[in-house]
Parts: C-alpha cells; sequence; structure tokens
C-alpha cells in the first residue's frame, strides 16, 4: 500500500472537458457545413479566329433562345419550361424519324464509319461494340440543343432553363436505364454509365450571347 | 456518528463527469469530419438560384471559386452596386481572370491540372453579359471545365 501511494499522483482531467469544448467552438465558428452543388458543364474549346464554324444540318439544331425579359422560345414559339423539357426529349428520341426533328445514327453505323477511318479510334469501337453486345443496335440522335442568351437575361433564369435542359436528358438516361437494367441511371455501375452516357450525350452548345429579338 | 454517516449514503450521488471530455470530443471529431473550412470572406452577396438537377462537386482540392454579385453592402461606396466579380479573396476586373487561373493551375500538381473545375458562384439577380465575359476569359486561357453553383430548392 506504501508504495503505491508514492506512485505519480493521477493527472486532474477536468479541464479536458474545457479544452475540447474550445476546440469544438473553433471548429464550429471557422467551418461551414455546405456542401457544394452545382450544374457541370463543359465549355467548348476557344475557336481559332478565321475558322468557320462547323456546319450542322438545321433539322439538329434545337434552338433554345432567352430575351431579356426572361421569356424562354424554342424554334420560335414561346414555352414554359416545363413544355422545354418534353420539347428536347422529342427532339432527341425521334420516335417516327419526323424530318423536322434530329436525325437517328445507329449504333452499327457509327462503328463501320469509325472502323473505315483512317485513324480508327480504338477506344471508341471498343465502346460501340460494346454496347452492340449488352444493349443493341439502338440509334443515336445527331441533335444539339443550342442555348443563346441576351446579354441582361437574369442569371437565374439561365439556370433554371439549363435545369430544364439537363433534366429533359437525365430523364432519357434513367427510361433506357430502367429499361435495360431495371435501376435507375445513378444507381448503376461506372462501366454501365458510359454506355448508356455515349447513346444519350448531353449535347447543348452555348453560343456567344447576342441581342435576342423580342416581340 | 453512525447516524449522519447513514444520512449522507442517502442524499444523491453527485454524476460523475468524468465521460464528459469523451462525449464533447466525439462531437469535436464529428464537426472536423462533416464540415469544411470557408473558403474566403465573402464580397459580393450571393444568392445562389435553385435548380433540381445538380450533382455534387467531387474532389474539392481541385475545385477553384469565382464569385460575381453585388458587393456587400459596406463596399458599396465603393464598388456601386452592379455585380462585380471576387478572385480570392478581392474584387477583381475580367481581365484578372488569366492569371488567377495561372496561379489556381500552379498551385496543383501538373498532373491533376486537366480535371480541374472553375466553379461559377453567382447571384441570381445578376445579367448573363458579365457571366458570358467570364465564361469568355475561361475559355481563351482553356479552362474548360466549369460549374455552376445552385442549391436544391425547399420542398414546399
Amino acid at each position: 500500500m506504501a508504495r503505491r501511494r508514492k506512485g505519480i499522483p493521477e493527472i486532474n482531467a477536468a479541464s479536458m472537458a474545457d479544452i475540447a469544448f474550445m476546440l469544438l467552438i473553433f471548429f464550429l465558428v471557422t467551418t461551414t457545413m455546405s456542401v457544394d452543388r452545382g450544374i457541370t458543364r463543359k465549355l467548348p474549346p476557344p475557336v481559332p479566329p478565321n475558322s468557320e464554324a462547323p456546319k450542322v444540318k438545321e433539322r439538329n439544331v434545337l434552338s433554345v433562345l432567352v430575351n431579356k425579359d426572361n421569356q424562354v422560345a424554342v424554334n420560335g414559339d414561346l414555352t414554359t419550361l416545363d413544355a422545354l423539357t418534353e420539347r428536347v426529349k422529342e427532339f432527341i428520341v425521334n420516335p417516327n424519324d419526323d424530318p423536322n426533328l434530329s436525325e437517328h445514327e445507329y449504333i452499327k453505323d457509327l462503328l463501320e464509319k469509325e472502323k473505315a477511318k483512317p485513324k480508327p479510334d480504338m477506344n471508341k469501337i471498343q465502346l460501340y461494340e460494346e454496347i452492340l453486345e449488352k444493349i443493341g443496335n439502338v440509334y443515336k440522335s445527331k441533335g444539339v440543343v443550342s442555348l443563346q442568351t441576351d446579354r441582361s437575361t437574369k442569371y437565374e433564369k439561365y439556370i433554371q432553363v439549363q435545369d430544364a435542359i439537363v433534366k429533359a436528358f437525365n430523364e432519357l438516361r434513367d427510361d433506357l436505364s430502367k429499361q435495360i437494367y431495371g435501376k435507375p441511371f445513378d444507381k448503376l455501375k461506372e462501366d454501365q454509365q458510359k454506355l448508356i452516357r455515349e447513346i444519350y450525350p448531353i449535347s447543348i452548345s452555348e453560343a456567344e450571347p447576342r441581342r435576342v429579338m423580342t416581340k | 456518528m453512525a447516524v449522519i454517516g447513514k444520512k449522507k449514503e442517502r442524499s444523491t450521488p453527485a454524476i460523475s463527469t468524468a465521460s464528459l471530455p469523451d462525449i464533447i470530443f466525439i462531437l469535436l471529431f464529428f464537426f472536423m469530419v462533416s464540415t469544411t473550412i470557408k473558403e474566403v470572406d465573402y464580397k459580393v452577396i450571393i444568392r445562389l438560384p435553385e435548380a433540381t438537377q445538380i450533382k455534387k462537386l467531387e474532389n474539392k482540392s481541385l475545385v477553384s471559386y469565382i464569385y460575381i454579385g453585388p458587393p456587400q453592402k459596406a463596399l458599396q461606396e465603393k464598388y456601386g452596386t452592379k455585380p462585380v466579380i471576387q478572385l480570392n479573396d478581392q474584387i477583381a476586373g475580367l481581365d484578372d481572370i488569366p492569371r488567377f487561373v495561372e496561379q489556381e493551375r500552379a498551385q496543383r500538381p501538373q498532373a491533376d491540372v486537366p480535371k480541374m473545375t472553375f466553379s461559377l458562384k453567382v447571384d441570381k439577380e445578376t445579367d448573363m453579359g458579365i457571366v458570358t465575359d467570364v465564361k469568355q476569359e475561361l475559355r481563351k486561357v482553356q479552362a474548360l471545365k466549369i460549374n455552376y453553383s445552385a442549391r436544391k430548392p425547399y420542398k414546399k
């Protein structure tokens, strides 16, 4: 017993809580909880000054205009955001091969074309073959959604329009993914997502702004 | 003596506070893990727009931020009320963007540069003109991956 009493006295841990509290409060004050979310986009690379814009057939372009009064027009007629989503879906899928909507390109044809090139892209060939094997000879749209805004369009409206267009693509991907794999697109594995992404790429062209005519 | 001893035993014993530090530490770790340190002090007012099709930004270390919005109240005398651009801690002009992009790239390992994302945090009342100008500047310096910051709409 006597020996034990001679040992090092226990450190008082009562202030430990205070120290921890101080640290806790420090972290509470200096940090934020917010998670960054947003719509990710890829900008087109800069165009060399003397080159012409690549020619796209008129039927393959769905032009979305937002004017300075924040009105949305698709190919010339005013629409709402919900209607815009539907228009984009219809434009891309084009189930009846309407000559006014986007053109189809079958994966098989794309594969042949890629193989016939002088320098075929092996990654693409592999991707197309995988699609043929797992999903079948589906078609891909040649369509591009062109989004143009006026300089005085409100940013909020712009984001809403972007959102509506992306929603159309996401819904198409989801539909296909449910049909093939029985799961929504988000739940798929990375390599499965890649195939579906190839069939429905988000093709939005953000042209430079100009004065959009108001009626 | 025996009577006094008995009385003491009957009164409620003090609650042991020995586990208090542990509890606080758990809280501390929770906050350390789930939160992030504030990027910068906002010099501009930013009310993010709402969108439904938004995705989480992954790999925060590869994200740089560009803020656009009207200056805070205290700075309005100096900068006016029109939307301005904020890079890092300062209000900047359009021509500062290429330098800013270079700086941000230099801070990251060479291999990660193509994966960098520029997140645009823009106030929803801003006109598209300034946003487009910023986008054009980014295009010129080949910073093509961008992200429009937005938040989930409140459920009604």
